[in-house]
């Protein structure tokens, strides 16, 4: 490695908007310059977890180093750092980013450019990358290279006279992109005398040796033995062990300089000290000054998470604490709710990494679990002058407290096309968006610019945009910051009860309306018992609907004789089954379902 | 854990002249030559099952009541019914009192079977009558009038059969208060010793579950359910007493056969599907008939579920609760060593508080509106 000069190395990232072939093109670089034979390829080595692999989304960024035989005789070292596909994860985007000289960006030749393309490329050219464009699935009957190419000058203003045009499923011109890569994106150019300075754009937990920290060294040598200190979180550690990425294994080596990207592993416990984007310098020779860019990464929505299964909470309990290893954006703080036990307040950077984190939850330890609905951060400005976070309703202070609420606001994009315009707008009306223009991008697109709660989008936005443009608008957003807003806490009541797993915070405005659709909705999961039962929504002592679950009137076998008794058996079972799945509130029964109703309010 | 002091026999008889639009019984109409070949299949079956028995550590017994249920087994030849009856003699026997009960179907009955039956030791018939409204029976595809009913009611009697009960059904499509009101009215002044009154089960792979929408309206379940009370109220008035959820008879004319199955005693069954519990063993038969009419010795019947303790405990509460009168706490303890309470004392509570069940004379049984939501009460003393 310490021979290699730094002309001779290319850091550099995919960018894409989902489904256009981030991955898959990752996957031809890394078959094309040889590392891997084609046996050893996987399907896309790059998304290497299940959940990854069956959403078709990155979610951990992943990085490998090839090595590239150029046209022009030298041999050439690839760091390609993958970056993570979703909006929830901007922010690790940024440091991926950071990381890189320069950016490859991948265009669906019949798609075109789409919002997130946009967000991805404002992105990198903020970051001061090289990008050089590339036209994917020209192999489609419906793609239109030449169309795509005059949309990406005009809109983005990229040079598209040498876009190679490519199909990476089916391995076509893919040697065009790698001469790209040598001969139009930058070599670094870090000062290898210079104290240690080095990026952090991910990290690890491995159970044998602690936090792998994945890293771009700017400037310095990181080797065995270099008391490393992490500028952010001031961690201090000596490093193990340093080496670069294969493809799917770590490789030890001795050194890395600057311009170099690999890892370092120092006996660290805990993803927590080495957050992404932190700068790690030499504690006995440290730089002068960090890297720009690093924050903390917040947490943006908010639940409930509970075992169905009541003695399960410490099974619970180990199964986040695991995977907080590896996700440092995880956050997690013990609860307890009256209606549903012992269990966690979690939060996520989005809906998408909650959705994710409760499917690991339930797949790879095997949990049966409630959420509650998804919240956001409230700020509340108490009368006393005090202001503090809100993550749980139930936590919500009395109204004759509270001087009033802030909630969180998000500067959105959404890029559709001209047809699909007005229901969009309609759309983002009905969710309190603020409209701050349109741009076309071409006749038949256009560029809606919106500032939205980000309460109003956590739920089912993306879902509701899809479903109002047949699928054609894309979104993308960016937290703005607070905003004062009219807020009140909606609690629902079953038989008469306050059930606090069920409250949650919403806009005045549409208190009732949505008061409304959750207990239609509740009517229908609550099974009829044997009295009646009424649901009500309520702010404060304020009754503002109801709903009532008529008492059960027949539930009876008219026969049963010799020849029926193993069938009627498997029905009374499967009754009782259905029993055992219910939380007792009261003397009402609910289903485990019921709490997540809240999540499906919008369907049309 | 079976209470051994009678067994039964099931025979099924799997044809019918013309399959109804509610019926999802192993059923269906065949030709005469087919119908010969099963009864001799049947009587094989019958004279092989003492080894059977002998191989499941059982043993072979006199029986103390038969049920001939189909399809429509009066539609057999009555030499034929007078054939299996002699084989189950010569193989088991029947004890004195034997309750040997024949499913009828109106229409299908003359005097020369009515006699023959009589005389082989047929001493119930049970017709299906399902409704004494004309229209309704037609809707229903029933091939037979009220007044075929009558008919055949009277030449049972005057063969004398002095045991007959009555199929009804409540709930039929476009059937209202009245004209069920009626139906009840008109069999009572028969004066059949029992009444069976079901409320339409509507199940799936049946005419009228794939054909509701060229029906009347089914009633809703109140007034399903105000059917049911009302059945319960005449019948009563009528001297009949209310001994199963949807069973009723005139003192000392309970279906000894039926309640077997209720107290969970011994059964053999013979014939396609017929199921049979033997111990602790519950089996069912073959349900293909081609595959019947060429079975031997083994291969009539397969087991299909050994129950244990925790099983037996489930069944005999849900089959037990069934019965008016209910499960005895003092027998259910010396079946099981346990006592109900130490098994399901939750469950009782429960169900007390809310007035589903209620426990006198030391016995634990369904109150009025317990009946209605039976499984709710049911499905909580099953067994974990």
């Amino acid at each position: 490695m310490a021979d290699v000069k730094q002309e001779q190395i290319r850091n550099f990232c995919i960018i894409a908007h989902i489904d256009h072939g981030k991955s898959t093109l990752a996957d031809r670089i890394i078959e094309q310059t040889g590392t891997l034979t084609k046996r050893e390829m996987q399907e896309q080595v790059l998304d290497n977890m299940e959940l990854e692999r069956e959403r078709g989304i990155t979610i951990k960024a992943q990085t490998v180093r090839v090595i590239y035989n150029a046209k022009d005789g030298k041999e050439y070292v690839f760091n390609l750092i993958d970056t993570p596909g979703h909006v929830d994860f901007n922010y690790e985007v940024s440091r991926a980013l950071a990381a890189c000289d320069g950016a490859v960006l991948i265009v669906d030749a019949a798609q075109g450019v789409e919002a997130q393309t946009l967000g991805n490329v404002y992105l990198a050219l903020d970051h001061d990358l090289e990008v050089i464009p590339v036209i994917n699935k020209i192999d489609l009957p419906s793609a239109e290279p030449d169309r795509v190419k005059a949309e990406i000058e005009d809109v983005i203003g990229l040079d598209c006279e040498d876009a190679p045009l490519i199909s990476a499923k089916n391995g076509l011109n893919i040697d065009q992109v790698l001469e790209a890569i040598v001969n139009k994106l930058p070599a670094p150019h870090g000062d290898e005398k210079a104290p240690l300075k080095a990026l952090i754009f991910d990290s690890l937990y491995d159970s044998y040796r602690g936090v792998i920290v994945f890293c771009r060294i700017m400037d310095g040598t990181i080797r065995k033995g270099t008391k490393v200190r992490m500028m952010a979180t001031g961690a201090v550690e000596e490093v193990v062990e340093v080496g670069y990425f294969g493809a799917g294994q770590f490789i030890p080596c001795d050194e890395l300089s600057a311009g170099m990207v690999g890892y370092f592993t120092a006996s660290i416990k805990n993803v927590r000290e080495t957050m992404v984007g932190d700068t790690v310098t030499d504690e006995e020779n440290p730089c002068a000054e960090p890297l720009p860019g690093y924050k903390k990464v917040q947490s943006m929505v908010y639940c409930g998470v509970y075992p169905a299964d009541g003695a399960k909470y410490g099974d619970l309990r180990d199964a986040l604490e695991k995977l907080q290893l590896n996700d440092a954006s995880l956050n997690y703080e013990p609860e307890t709710s009256v209606a549903l036990g012992f269990g966690f307040r979690c939060g996520f950077l989005g809906l998408l990494h909650l959705d994710v984190i409760q499917e690991r939850l339930e797949r790879e330890y095997n949990l049966d679990l409630i959420t509650t609905a998804p919240g956001v951060v409230y700020k509340v400005h108490k009368t006393d002058g005090t202001v503090f976070d809100v993550t749980n309703p139930s936590n919500l202070p009395d109204p004759t407290e509270i001087e009033y609420m802030e909630e969180p606001i998000v500067s959105a994009e959404i890029m559709v096309t001209t047809e699909f315009v007005g229901s969009i707008m309609k759309l983002c009306q009905e969710r309190r968006g603020v409209y701050l223009g349109m741009e076309y991008i071409e006749q038949s697109r256009a560029l809606l610019k919106y500032e939205l709660p980000l309460n109003e989008i956590i739920y089912d936005f993306f879902d509701a945009l899809k479903s109002r443009s047949r699928g054609y608008a894309s979104f993308d957003y960016e937290m703005k910051g607070y905003e004062r807003s009219e807020l009140v806490k909606l609690d629902i009541l079953v038989n008469k009860e306050n059930v606090d797993a069920l409250s949650f915070i919403v806009w005045a405005g549409n208190a009732e309306e949505r008061g409304r659709k959750m207990i239609q909705k509740l009517k229908e999961e609550i099974p009829r018992q044997m009295f009646e039962i009424p649901i009500q929504a309520a702010i404060g002592s304020r009754i503002i609907a109801r709903e009532t679950v008529k008492a059960l009137r027949k539930d009876v076998l008219a026969k049963c004789y010799g020849g029926d008794i193993s069938r009627k058996k498997k029905l009374l079972e499967k009754q009782k089954e259905g029993k055992k799945r219910m939380r007792q509130i009261g003397n009402v029964e609910i289903p485990q379902k019921a709490f997540m109703s809240v999540l499906k309010l919008d369907e049309e | 854990m079976k209470n051994k002091n009678t067994r039964g026999i099931y025979l099924h008889i799997p044809f019918c002249v013309r399959k109804c639009h509610y019926c999802d019984f192993l059923s269906a109409p065949a030709d005469e030559h087919t119908k010969g070949q099963y009864v001799n299949a049947l009587i094989r079956e019958i004279k092989e099952a003492p080894a059977w028995l002998k191989e499941q550590g059982s043993q072979t017994f006199a029986f103390s009541t038969a049920f001939f249920g189909g399809g429509t087994p009066s539609i057999l030849k009555a030499e034929e019914i007078v054939r299996i009856l002699t084989a189950i003699r010569e193989n088991f026997g029947f004890t004195a009192d034997a309750e040997i009960t024949m499913e009828v179907n109106p229409g299908t009955l003359t005097e020369e079977k009515a006699r023959i039956w009589h005389e082989a030791g047929v001493n119930r018939i049970s017709f299906g009558l399902q409704s004494a409204d004309d229209e309704e029976l037609k809707r229903i595809g029933r091939i037979h009038t009220f007044a075929k009913f009558q008919e055949s009611f009277r030449i049972a009697r005057e063969a004398g059969f002095d045991n007959i009960n009555v199929d009804l059904m409540s709930a039929l499509p476009g059937q209202s208060m009245e004209s069920y009101e009626e139906t009840v009215r008109k069999v009572l002044e028969m004066k059949p010793e029992h009444i069976s009154s079901y409320s339409l089960i509507l199940e799936e792979g049946t005419y009228l579950y794939d054909h509701l929408k060229e029906f009347p309206e089914l009633p809703d379940e109140d007034m399903e359910r105000a059917m049911y009370h009302r059945t319960c109220e005449m019948l009563k008035q009528a001297g009949f007493i209310h001994y199963e959820i949807s069973n009723f008879s005139l003192p000392g004319r309970e279906c000894r056969h039926n309640q077997s199955y209720w107290d969970r005693t011994e059964y053999l069954g013979v014939g396609l599907g017929s199921a049979t519990l033997i111990g602790n063993k519950r089996f069912t038969g073959i349900s293909s008939l081609k595959e019947y009419l060429k079975a031997d010795k083994d291969d009539f019947r397969e087991c299909q579920e050994t129950l244990d303790t925790k099983d037996e405990m489930s069944e005999y509460m849900f089959l037990g609760l069934r019965m008016m009168k209910g499960v005895s706490l003092r027998a259910f303890e010396d079946l099981f060593g346990m006592s109900v309470m130490e098994v399901f004392s939750e469950s009782v509570d429960k169900h007390i508080k809310d007035g589903t069940l209620k426990l006198s004379e030391g016995s634990l049984s369904l109150t009025e509106r317990g009946i209605d939501v039976a499984n709710f009460v049911m499905s909580d003393f099953l067994v974990d």
